[in-house]
C-alpha cells in the first residue's frame, strides 16, 4: 500500500468516490458549526466591535489560499517528477478553487478594512501579496485554457507553478521592503503570546478545520470531473479514428 | 440575531459575499461534474452497443 | 552562440518596427505624463522614478512575444533546438538580443526623459545603473513567457498576464533604488536586492524557459 497506487486514474476514482460523502458532510458540519458560533456566540472586541465576526471567514480562506498554491506546486512537481495524470489534473482542479479563496480573503478584507482603517484598500504588504496572488491564479487557469493538448498544458502549467512560486516568494518580500503595513502581525502562531483571545480562537479553528475541508472536497470533486473529462475525450478520440 | 452595531453593514456584506462566491464556485463544478458525467455515459453507452 | 546573437540583432534592426515601438512608447509616455498630471510643484519630480520605470517595463512588454514568435513561424525554431548548441543557451542568447534591443536603448534614452520628468539631479546615474541592472531581468522573464505561449494563437494578451505578476519585484526594487538615490538615501540594499534577482534569473530562467521550448515543439 503506498501513496502512488492513487496516480492510477482508476483507483483514485473508486477512493474518491467512496471519500467524497463523508468530505462533503464533515465539510458542512465544521463550516456551519464553526460559523454559526462565530457570527452568533462570540461577544464582540472591545476595540473592533462586530467587525472581529469577520475575522471567521478572512482567516482561513486567506490561510487556504496560501496553501492552495502550495498544493498546486507539489502537484506540478509530481507531475513533472514522476508524470501522474491524476497529479497533474488535481493540480488543474485546485486553481479555481485557490482563487475563489484569494477572492474571499479580499472582500473580506476590504470590507473589514473600510470600518477598521478607514479605507478599503491600502497598499499595504500583505495585501499586494494578495493582489499578486490573485494574479498568479489568474495566469496559471488562463494558460491552462488556452492550450489544447493537456500534456503540454500540464507541462507548461507546471513550469509555470514552479517559477511563479520562486517569484511570488521574492513578491512577498519585496512589498514587505517597500512600504510598511497597517495590517496586523500573524493572527495565529504557535507561541502564544500574540494569539487571539480564546473566545475568538475556538470557533476560528473549527472554521479553519472547515475551509481545510471545503477544499479537499472540491478538489477530489473537481479532480473527478477532470478524470471524466480526459476519458470522454479520449473515446471521442477513438471513436473519430474508428 | 446577534446585535452588530454599527457595523452590521461590513459583517453581514462580508458573510454575504463569501457565502456567494463559495457558492458559485460549488454551482459552478457541480454543473461541470453532471455534464461532463452526462457525455461520458453517453458517449460510453453508444460505444458499448458496438 | 555568437553567430545566433548577430543574426539575431540584424533581425531586428533590418524589421525595424519592433524595437523602436518599444523606444517610441517610452518617449511618448515621458511627453504626455507630464501633459496630463500638470508640470507644477515638486509632484512631476515626486512620481519621475516610478513613471520611468513602469514605462521602460511596458515598452519591454510589447515587444516580448517577438522573441521567439518570427523564429516559431518560419521553423526555425525546430532547427535551433535540433542544432547541437543547447536550447538554454540559445534562449539566452535570444533573451540577450532582445535586451541589446530594448533593455540598453531604454536605458541610455532613460537619463534623458529624467529632465522632461524634473528627476531630481543626484538620481541620474542610479537610474541608469537600476536599468542597466534591472532591465535584462525583463527580457529574461519575458523569454520565459515567451517561451510559454509560443504555439498559442492570440498568445499576446495570455503573455501580458502570464509576465506582469514575475515583474513586480524588479519593479518595486528598480523603482525603489532611484526614489531613494533622488532622496539621497542610502540604497545599498534594494540595489543589491534587484542585482540579485538579475543575477538569479539569468542563471535559471533558461533551463526554464528551454524546458518550456521543449514541451512547445514537441
Amino acid at each position: 500500500m503506498s501513496i502512488w497506487e492513487y496516480a492510477n486514474p482508476k483507483k483514485f476514482m473508486q477512493t474518491s468516490a467512496w471519500a467524497l460523502p463523508w468530505a462533503v458532510a464533515l465539510t458542512v458540519a465544521l463550516l456551519v458549526t464553526g460559523l454559526v458560533w462565530g457570527f452568533f456566540f462570540t461577544p464582540d472586541d472591545y476595540k473592533q466591535g462586530s467587525t472581529v465576526k469577520i475575522i471567521y471567514l478572512h482567516v482561513p480562506s486567506a490561510m487556504m489560499a496560501i496553501n492552495a498554491w502550495a498544493m498546486m506546486l507539489v502537484a506540478s512537481m509530481i507531475w513533472i517528477v514522476r508524470r501522474h495524470h491524476v497529479s497533474a489534473l488535481a493540480a488543474k482542479a485546485a486553481a479555481p478553487v485557490g482563487l475563489t479563496f484569494t477572492l474571499i480573503a479580499l472582500v473580506t478584507g476590504a470590507l473589514w478594512g473600510q470600518p477598521m482603517w478607514g479605507t478599503w484598500w491600502a497598499w499595504d504588504p500583505r495585501l499586494t501579496s494578495f493582489l499578486i496572488l490573485c494574479l498568479f491564479y489568474l495566469g496559471y487557469i488562463a494558460l491552462w485554457s488556452a492550450i489544447e493538448n493537456p500534456d503540454t498544458a500540464a507541462d507548461l502549467t507546471s513550469i509555470l507553478c514552479l517559477v511563479g512560486s520562486v517569484f511570488a516568494l521574492l513578491s512577498r518580500y519585496a512589498v514587505n521592503f517597500w512600504n510598511q503595513g497597517l495590517h496586523q502581525g500573524a493572527s495565529l502562531s504557535l507561541d502564544k503570546e500574540e494569539n487571539v483571545a480564546d473566545v475568538f480562537w475556538l470557533p476560528l479553528l473549527v472554521c479553519i478545520a472547515g475551509f481545510i475541508l471545503l477544499f479537499i472536497t472540491m478538489v477530489l470533486m473537481r479532480t473527478r470531473t477532470e478524470i471524466r473529462q480526459r476519458r470522454l475525450q479520449a473515446l471521442l478520440a477513438r471513436e473519430r479514428v474508428a | 440575531m446577534p446585535e452588530l452595531g454599527k457595523y452590521a453593514g461590513a459583517v453581514i456584506g462580508s458573510y454575504v459575499l463569501a457565502a456567494l462566491l463559495i457558492a458559485a464556485l460549488v454551482g459552478l463544478s457541480l454543473w461541470q461534474a453532471a455534464r461532463v458525467k452526462r457525455a461520458l455515459a453517453e458517449v460510453e453507452a453508444r460505444q458499448g452497443e458496438k | 552562440m555568437r553567430a545566433l546573437l548577430i543574426r539575431d540583432l540584424r533581425l531586428a534592426l533590418r524589421s525595424g518596427g519592433g524595437f523602436g515601438l518599444g523606444l517610441a512608447f517610452f518617449l511618448i509616455l515621458a511627453v504626455l505624463v507630464p501633459l496630463g498630471v500638470g508640470a507644477e510643484g515638486g509632484t512631476l519630480g515626486r512620481i519621475a522614478p516610478g513613471i520611468l520605470w513602469v514605462g521602460a517595463l511596458l515598452a519591454c512588454l510589447l515587444s516580448l512575444d517577438r522573441i521567439f514568435a518570427l523564429d516559431h513561424e518560419d521553423g526555425s525554431l525546430d532547427l535551433l533546438a535540433t542544432s547541437p548548441l543547447p536550447l538554454e543557451g540559445a534562449v539566452a542568447m535570444k533573451a540577450l538580443a532582445h535586451w541589446l534591443v530594448t533593455g540598453l536603448p531604454l536605458t541610455l534614452l532613460a537619463p534623458g526623459l529624467g529632465v522632461l520628468l524634473n528627476l531630481a539631479p543626484p538620481a541620474y546615474g542610479w537610474l541608469a545603473l537600476s536599468l542597466v541592472l534591472g532591465t535584462p531581468t525583463l527580457s529574461m522573464v519575458g523569454a520565459f513567457g515567451a517561451a510559454l505561449t509560443v504555439g498559442l494563437r492570440r498568445g499576446g494578451l495570455l503573455l501580458s498576464l502570464l509576465v506582469l505578476p514575475l515583474y513586480v519585484p524588479t519593479l518595486i526594487f528598480g523603482a525603489e533604488v532611484v526614489r531613494r538615490g533622488a532622496e539621497g538615501m542610502a540604497l545599498g540594499t534594494p540595489l543589491a536586492l534587484l542585482a540579485a534577482i538579475s543575477l538569479g534569473a539569468a542563471a535559471l530562467l533558461p533551463f526554464a524557459a528551454a524546458a518550456a521550448l521543449r514541451v512547445n515543439l514537441r
